[in-house]
């Protein structure tokens, strides 16, 4: 097994403050979008967009919500372990707004599938985009596309990459674990 | 919310859990909670789960709470009432479960006049379980839905004082509840006319006060039972009139203990008999809570169960 770090916390920090800037461009200073991070790991990405947002541009009313797809999901009763639950934090509607989904990491592309049907539940939104650091190309099980990426990476099936954060671990930073 | 599952294949009564699976299904149902109050209430977890609800006995609440919790969830459901059934022609009840099976059904949730009739079936067919009222036996399902609006209310049941008033004797909720309240560390305190109260009871680690006035000034918490009248083939105390007298709470007599205590009933209630409509409406009622919980804790319950019911390959 080969561990190899494809970002620290500086290419993180520029990244992240590459896509809030994006964000703010298309969306008028996300007066009508709210930002949904994916539990459990989606909602750190959210976090330090949300800090960013506030720190750099000044925006203090920052709508946001943290989604819960476990019930949604299409593999249940499919994995040897069961399917662990989070909260939903939805403090706000969603029906006519603009919504733009955040997740670390994308991969089959069957998390944003579950999401999609899983925001229904609060609305009818006008628009959702989708939003992640990490896009796995050629990973894909659905025809499911991000619209704002942090970076691509070419990985195969059996390959992970892992996302660390400062808090839960000691610096931000992101892996690709092999499996020789 | 660890990665865990139930110790059990199906929900049959309380004693066939451990604290862990209450625990499990108390997580859950806090999940479903949020859920169910979304603008639209349902999940497709068990599209590919069909469901059998069969009721040889009436009832409302349980029915419609499955029935609910299940279109929740997105299963497919069946209900069956033995009234319009071919148990009339004579048609054995494992002869009808298996008739039922066979049309490919993954879970049957059961109640039946008679205590022993889930267990029965668990052992005898290739379906998952759930027990919905078995005679006096067990009322699984109500008791965890006790419990966890009890909990809504304590955040915790240890050492809390837990009063159960009226027909012991013809109560599966009664039972049920005393099993997971003593799991949850709850004192428990039964209060009736002698005659309502089986024998040994106490074996079972609860405590007996037949002077209801005695009895409500000592609990944090008080759960109403209904006289149950067709389960009665002999008079158990004089007149309805008497029992109401010593046995039903009404507003006077919680003013009198000066004290904030919650009331539960699991419904159906008899208006004036066991509890007046003053105090059945009260601040201190949790009476409509149960029943929202009801949905909440039966859609963990079959989703949980469901869980275990492996997909064919």
């Amino acid at each position: 097994m080969s561990k190899k770090e494809i970002l620290n916390k500086n290419q993180i920090d520029t990244i992240l403050n590459r896509l809030a800037c994006q964000l703010l461009e298309n969306h008028a200073f996300l007066k009508n979008t709210i930002l949904i991070g994916l539990q459990p790991r989606g909602v750190f990405l959210l976090d330090k967009l949300t800090e960013i947002l506030l720190n750099k541009h000044g925006i203090n009313d920052v709508n946001y919500g943290k989604l819960d797809i476990t019930f949604f999901r299409d593999d249940f009763r499919r994995l040897d372990k069961q399917l662990t639950a989070n909260f939903s934090k939805m403090n706000i509607s969603v029906e006519g707004k603009k919504i733009i989904l955040i997740d670390d990491v994308l991969y089959t592309g069957r998390s944003i599938r579950s999401a999609l049907t899983a925001i229904d539940t609060f609305g009818r939104p006008i628009k959702i985009e989708l939003l992640v650091l990490i896009d796995r190309r050629y990973s894909r099980e659905l025809p499911i596309q991000p619209d704002y990426v942090g970076i691509q990476v070419d990985t195969i099936q059996n390959d992970k990459v892992v996302v660390e954060w400062e808090g839960t671990k000691k610096s931000d930073s992101i892996y690709l674990i092999k499996d020789l | 919310m660890n990665h865990k599952k139930l110790s059990v294949n199906h929900l049959l009564g309380i004693k066939y859990l451990n604290i862990s699976d209450v625990n499990l299904i108390f997580e859950t149902a806090d999940f479903f909670k949020e859920l169910i109050n979304r603008p639209i209430k349902k999940v497709p977890t068990l599209r590919d789960i069909t469901i059998a609800n069969l009721f040889f006995e009436n009832s409302t609440r349980t029915k419609l709470s499955f029935e609910l919790a299940q279109k929740r969830l997105s299963a497919d459901i069946i209900n069956f009432s033995a009234s319009q059934s071919s148990i009339k022609k004579g048609e054995t009840l494992i002869d009808t479960v298996k008739n039922i099976l066979a049309m490919k059904v993954d879970m049957i949730v059961i109640r039946h006049p008679n205590p022993g009739t889930a267990n029965f079936l668990s052992k005898n067919i290739d379906s998952c379980v759930i027990n919905a009222g078995d005679g006096t036996h067990e009322h699984p399902t109500q008791a965890l839905l006790d419990a966890y609006s009890l909990k809504e209310k304590f955040s915790n049941l240890e050492n809390r004082n837990i009063l159960i008033v009226g027909d012991i004797m013809h109560s599966r909720v009664a039972l049920s509840n005393i099993f997971l309240l003593k799991m949850l560390g709850a004192n428990v305190k039964l209060c009736a006319p002698r005659s309502l109260i089986p024998h040994h009871i106490e074996s079972l680690g609860v405590s007996f006060e037949s002077d209801f006035k005695k009895a409500i000034k000592w609990c944090d918490a008080v759960n109403m039972l209904r006289v149950q009248n067709e389960r009665m083939n002999q008079n158990y105390f004089p007149s309805i009139h008497e029992y109401k007298n010593l046995y039903g709470l009404n507003l006077s007599l919680l003013k009198s203990i000066n004290r904030n205590i919650v009331i539960l009933h699991p419904g159906p209630i008899n208006r004036g008999v066991e509890i007046t409509s003053d105090v059945a409406d009260s601040e201190h009622s949790i009476i409509l809570d149960q029943v929202q919980n009801g949905v909440a804790v039966r859609m963990a319950i079959i989703y949980l169960l469901a869980s275990k019911i492996i997909v064919p390959k």
